[in-house]
């Protein structure tokens, strides 16, 4: 569970976090909103990137903020990025393997853990193949077997199928769904997908200028109406 | 027992058959000269061996190589006249001092990139040429710091000493070849491992490699220290080469040509690093000794293989030139098949 309280981030004068305070109960959990909502400052603050200019973030009962910014992956949480950020130069399984070495997971299990990671994701290819050579559907499938590899607890997960075709959209959806019950971690899923988010996500948030406007069930919080006037700009169903 | 990959085998022959031939296949036909110029060659392949690794694994430009090598030489010489340490462990000491002085350079690293950090770090090549220049290097007084009352150079300037069974120029080749390999080792050793991998985290993406949990300070630090090792050992094989070191024989702009040798040799690739050593050394004593070819040519030459190698093979010669030899192969292998082809069919068809 991760408990966000008060949370406040100030870039000279703009705030792209008011204030929020919001739960991620478990399982599979959508954040989602407009651009410029303040859904990757968000990622920022947990990753270490960016320092809050208040409030708390406790996940499963530590104090995140107080952790140190590369203490938090050894912790358990991982993140993908917006854009691809999987290693060009390095093969598929060293992709994998370098999150691994950072991990609190046994060197022991490293070979089996990160071949199974990858298999997780279904990529049907040499775990020595080269991650330039891959193609776009590919390298965001190594993203996610490195987002899952060595005992994770947090998962995020930054537009992870931003630019795939549909079918391999679906693909992914599937894979994320699985997390949870596979490696026992919870996900909080950005993306502008809602087919994505509905299928994948128990319980959603939704930011709106740096402000929660809305969180609970999926299917509830897409008929909310703040919800869908802060997306469309209408009260139109999502 | 873990399954060896061909391609390893195949590789661990090459290099294998290599250090061989350089340990045995030259010193047989390459003159008194060329020995020299092939124990330059080696020891500037470490040099560049550390800007690859600065560079082509973790993406800071650091243009202070040759003053890493001349601090390595600095205190190689010093050494040699203040103790009478056995010559590995006076390699030791130049390496490991040197690695100290790396990584105080490498902190600006862990705030500044790019343009920033290779004029910073030009400037510390600089600073130590003015130092060197100031304190008469190497001057031969005794001790460490000792200075002689005659000034820089004398005839009583002691020779920097070698290993007592590397004396003659051929057996310090051999003796510094093998030094080369180890640090050779030593880099690919980091390269292949949890080390090569952090740093490559880094040069893709620090915000990236900081998620993944990599310690970006203290792998930053990291590549500096071993860079600067590698280059301090060089630094001291280079004194005791030379002799009686010079500070002339260190400028500022050699880190500069040390840059784009190392880059027309390939920065991705330790293969790169010895190609490096090649042009580095090998191609202007060929020029001055061998065809009296005015050695400032070689700043032009140098130039324009450096564009060429970045516009068509950004991953030097080390990654084009097995790829041309293959293609070239391939050709040469299809022209003979046809022409085969082609006698067999004239064959057939003739009554």
């Amino acid at each position: 569970m991760i408990e966000v309280q008060d949370l406040t981030v100030r870039f000279a004068g703009v705030t792209p976090l008011d204030d929020v305070s919001v739960t991620f109960p478990g399982g599979t959990c959508g954040l989602i909103g407009p651009n410029g909502a303040g859904k990757t400052t968000f990622f920022n603050v947990l990753s270490g990137f960016v320092r809050p200019a208040r409030g708390a973030i406790r996940g499963f009962g530590e104090d995140l903020l107080a952790m140190a910014d590369f203490r938090r992956a050894r912790w358990g949480l991982r993140r993908t990025f917006q854009t691809e950020q999987a290693i060009e130069k390095l093969s598929v399984f060293d992709n994998v393997a370098m999150i691994h070495e950072h991990s609190a997971a046994k060197r022991a299990t490293r070979q089996a853990d990160v071949l199974d990671a990858i298999e997780f994701v279904g990529l049907d290819i040499s775990p020595k193949a080269k991650v330039g050579g891959l193609g776009a559907g590919e390298r965001r499938l190594v993203e996610l077997a490195r987002a899952v590899v060595g005992k994770p607890r947090v998962v995020l997960l930054d537009e992870p199928a931003a630019g795939l075709p549909q079918a391999e959209t679906e693909q992914m959806g599937a894979v994320i769904q699985k997390i949870p019950e596979k490696f026992g971690a919870l996900v909080i899923l950005v993306d502008h997908d809602m087919g994505l988010v509905s299928d994948c996500c128990e319980t959603t948030a939704v930011l709106d200028f740096g402000k929660l406007i809305a969180s609970g069930p999926t299917a509830e919080v897409l008929r909310n109406e703040h919800v869908m006037r802060a997306y469309l700009g209408t009260e139109e169903e999502l | 027992m873990p399954r060896v990959e061909q391609g390893t085998v195949v590789r661990g022959v090459v290099i294998v058959g290599l250090v061989a031939a350089a340990l045995f296949g030259v010193p047989q036909i390459a003159g008194a000269d060329w020995i020299t110029t092939s124990t330059s060659i080696a020891i500037y392949a470490v040099a560049a061996l550390g800007f690859g690794i600065l560079y082509g694994r973790v993406g800071m430009i650091s243009l202070g190589q040759i003053a890493l090598l001349t601090i390595g030489c600095w205190v190689g010489t010093r050494l040699s006249y203040a103790t009478s340490l056995p010559f590995p462990l006076l390699l030791l000491a130049s390496g490991g001092i040197t690695c100290a002085i790396g990584v105080l350079v490498g902190l600006p690293a862990l705030r500044l990139s790019g343009l920033y950090l290779a004029l910073i770090t030009l400037m510390f090549a600089g600073a130590t040429t003015i130092v060197l220049s100031v304190n008469d290097f190497p001057n031969g007084g005794g001790g460490f710091t000792g200075r002689s009352a005659t000034g820089a150079l004398t005839t009583s300037t002691p020779p920097v000493r070698r290993p007592s069974w590397a004396i003659a120029d051929v057996a310090y080749y051999r003796y510094t070849v093998i030094v080369c390999a180890i640090l050779f080792l030593l880099a690919l050793l980091h390269v292949a491992g949890k080390p090569g991998r952090a740093w490559a985290s880094i040069r893709e993406s620090e915000p990236a490699a900081l998620a993944a949990g990599v310690n970006i300070t203290l792998y930053k630090l990291w590549a500096f220290a071993l860079a600067s090792f590698v280059t301090g050992v060089a630094g001291c094989l280079l004194a005791a080469q030379v002799g009686v070191p010079r500070a002339i024989t260190f400028q500022t702009q050699d880190s500069l040509t040390l840059a784009a040798t190392a880059l027309i040799g390939g920065i991705y690739s330790l293969w790169g690093a010895i190609v490096a050593g090649i042009f580095q050394q090998g191609i202007p004593f060929l020029f001055q000794a061998q065809w009296g070819i005015n050695p400032n040519f070689i700043l032009i030459i140098f130039g324009a293989g450096l564009l060429q190698v970045l516009l068509t093979a950004p991953g030097g010669l080390a990654d084009q030139l097995p790829k041309d030899l293959t293609r070239l192969g391939r050709l040469f292998f299809n022209l003979v098949v046809s022409r085969l082809r082609e006698q067999a069919a004239a064959e057939k068809k003739a009554p």
